[in-house]
């Protein structure tokens, strides 16, 4: 089993969901962050102050896989989040030493495949 | 007419003015709450902007344009950089008011007119072309069509009913909405991706406020404070009642439940389908045309969502259609014994209706054509739309270099040159 950590640009967002679809990853977690990778800073000025925006918002996804559900998630998300742009996100892929699932007490490999109806 | 100033006349025409003015500011804040959260302060600007750019030019070209005599298609420059605008009464169109007074009351009407056009254009047109547009399209589209009905133009002479501008304010900022959404384009990702509104208070807030300021845009339109102007006050809060409460019953029919954005709309539609009316109806009528007014205008929201057409705002259901509706009932309900200038339909005379429906459609065909040749002009010279990225990053970032709720994280401070003035000493540092 693997966590994989990916940062993307919020306007990609429902990009991502979608592909995260299609390629039947279904349990995930999302959060707005706020991240610097890279990218050219925004600047602001209100009156006489101005000020360098070094923070971008973002938005981090966490989704526990099985192993050989890895690479199509990744996959996925690269297709989804890129624009070419700095700026893009990174995805981490980390292992995981165990994983239960609060309702039924299922472990591992058997709490991360999703419930079918 | 005589030309003796009325003291009541002229603090009634001051005052509505006033009222008049702060409807722009709060558009600013129906539409800002409206748009998304990365475009607030963009669509909040792009009213307020109108207080500056549209201003200036309607009081350099605009007004004469509008409302000197001239022909019968526009005035002439004789009121040019203001010249002549002066605090005497007697002009005929506000014969016991300043001249100056009758300038700045039309150029209420000028500036809300074209502050409406934005809703078509919300969270994708670039600021600068369309600071150009709201500099021109008040010489180039709304002064005309004012003459047309208010300065002596043919649809006043054909006998059109326009109490305070159904047709020269709503159908023309409605129908100029509509294509200017169509030439600048759907926002990136529409029709993909659902836009909700960013801050439903701020809608409320600014429906609130438009009702209190458009008791002078119709109280005022009687340019003077005398029974028309009562008539048209009264009617100014009948209308909008009636439509809220039709509206309400429309959601509970549809969805279950009465809404935010519903109470919202039926305010201002129901205060557009009363404009052209305001002083012709007697207020029972105006009751009726409110809640009647609503549904064409709740129908077309309906229609518009489910098409393909970014027309973000409503502009056109709300206040082509709505204003449409309004200046046909005009026609229906006008009761010569409370208006004392022309009975409709219901009066018996019939005929006003077609005149009603001639008037809407010249100004729409004049409103579209105009709106359509300005924006193609403009963007051969500089692009109308912001790029996919600018509109993702959001405008305040792209156009403003401003966010409105700023968190401050991440935010480093840019200090100015060194200089080679000594740095502060700290209080006491004497001691």
């Amino acid at each position: 089993m693997k966590l994989i950590v990916a940062i993307v640009r919020p306007d990609r967002v429902n990009d991502v969901l979608e592909a995260l679809y299609r390629a039947q990853v279904r349990g995930l977690s999302l959060s707005r962050v706020q991240g610097h990778g890279g990218e050219l800073e925004r600047v602001e000025t209100y009156r006489g102050t101005t000020v360098k925006v070094e923070l971008t918002e973002k938005v981090r996804f966490e989704i526990g896989v099985s192993d050989h559900f890895v690479a199509p998630t990744v996959r996925a998300i690269m297709e989804a989040a890129r624009t070419g742009e700095v700026g893009d996100g990174k995805i981490f892929v980390l292992p995981v030493d165990k994983v239960y699932r609060i309702r039924t007490g299922e472990e591992d490999t058997a709490a991360v495949t999703p419930v079918s109806r | 007419m005589t030309g003796h100033l009325n003291a009541a006349d002229l603090a009634w025409m001051m005052t509505s003015t006033a009222l008049v003015l702060l409807m722009t500011p709060a558009l600013g804040l129906f539409y800002g709450g409206m748009a998304g959260s990365k475009h607030i302060l963009n669509t909040m600007l792009m009213s307020f902007a109108t207080l500056g750019f549209t201003l200036v030019t309607w009081a350099l070209v605009g007004y004469s344009l509008a409302f000197s005599p001239g022909g019968a298609l526009v005035g002439d420059l004789r009121w040019a950089l203001l010249r002549g605008v002066d605090l005497a009464a007697g002009q005929p169109l506000g014969p016991t008011i300043s001249h100056v007074v009758y300038m700045a009351f039309q150029a209420t009407f000028a500036v809300i007119t074209t502050a409406l056009v934005s809703g078509g254009v919300v969270g994708r047109m670039r600021f600068r072309a369309y600071l150009a547009f709201i500099t021109l399209w008040v010489v180039g589209v709304y002064a005309p069509i004012a003459h047309w009905v208010w300065g002596g133009g043919w649809l006043g002479r054909l006998g059109a009913l326009d109490f305070a501008g159904g047709t020269v304010v709503h159908v023309n900022a409605g129908v100029a909405a509509m294509v200017a959404a169509l030439v600048v384009g759907n926002r990136k990702d529409y029709g993909r991706q659902a836009f909700l509104p960013g801050n439903l208070p701020f809608v409320l807030l600014g429906a609130a406020l438009l009702w209190f300021g458009w008791f002078g845009f119709n109280g005022g339109s009687a340019v003077a404070s005398t029974a028309s102007a009562a008539l048209a006050f009264v009617n100014t809060f009948l209308a909008p009642g009636a439509a809220l409460v039709a509206w309400a019953l429309l959601d509970l029919a549809r969805i279950g439940k009465v809404t935010a954005m519903g109470v919202a709309s039926a305010i201002v539609v129901g205060l557009v389908v009363i404009t052209p009316a305001s002083g012709f109806v007697p207020p029972v009528w105006a009751l009726v045309m409110g809640a009647l007014g609503a549904l064409p205008s709740y129908v077309a929201m309906q229609w518009r969502a489910r098409t393909p057409i970014d027309e973000s705002l409503d502009v056109f259901a709300g206040h082509a259609v709505g204003g449409a509706t309004g200046a046909v009932l005009t026609g229906v309900f006008a009761v010569k014994a409370w208006n004392g200038v022309q009975s409709g339909l219901v009066a018996g005379n019939p005929q006003q209706v077609a005149i009603q429906i001639l008037a809407v459609l010249g100004a729409a065909a004049y409103s579209a054509v105009g709106t359509l040749v300005l924006l193609k002009a403009i963007g051969a010279i500089t692009p109308l739309r912001a790029s996919d990225h600018e509109q993702a990053l959001g405008m305040d970032s792209t156009q403003h270099g401003e966010e409105p709720y700023t968190a401050g994280e991440g935010a480093v401070l840019v200090l100015p040159e060194v200089s080679a003035e000594p740095a502060l000493q700290p209080a006491g540092a004497d001691a």
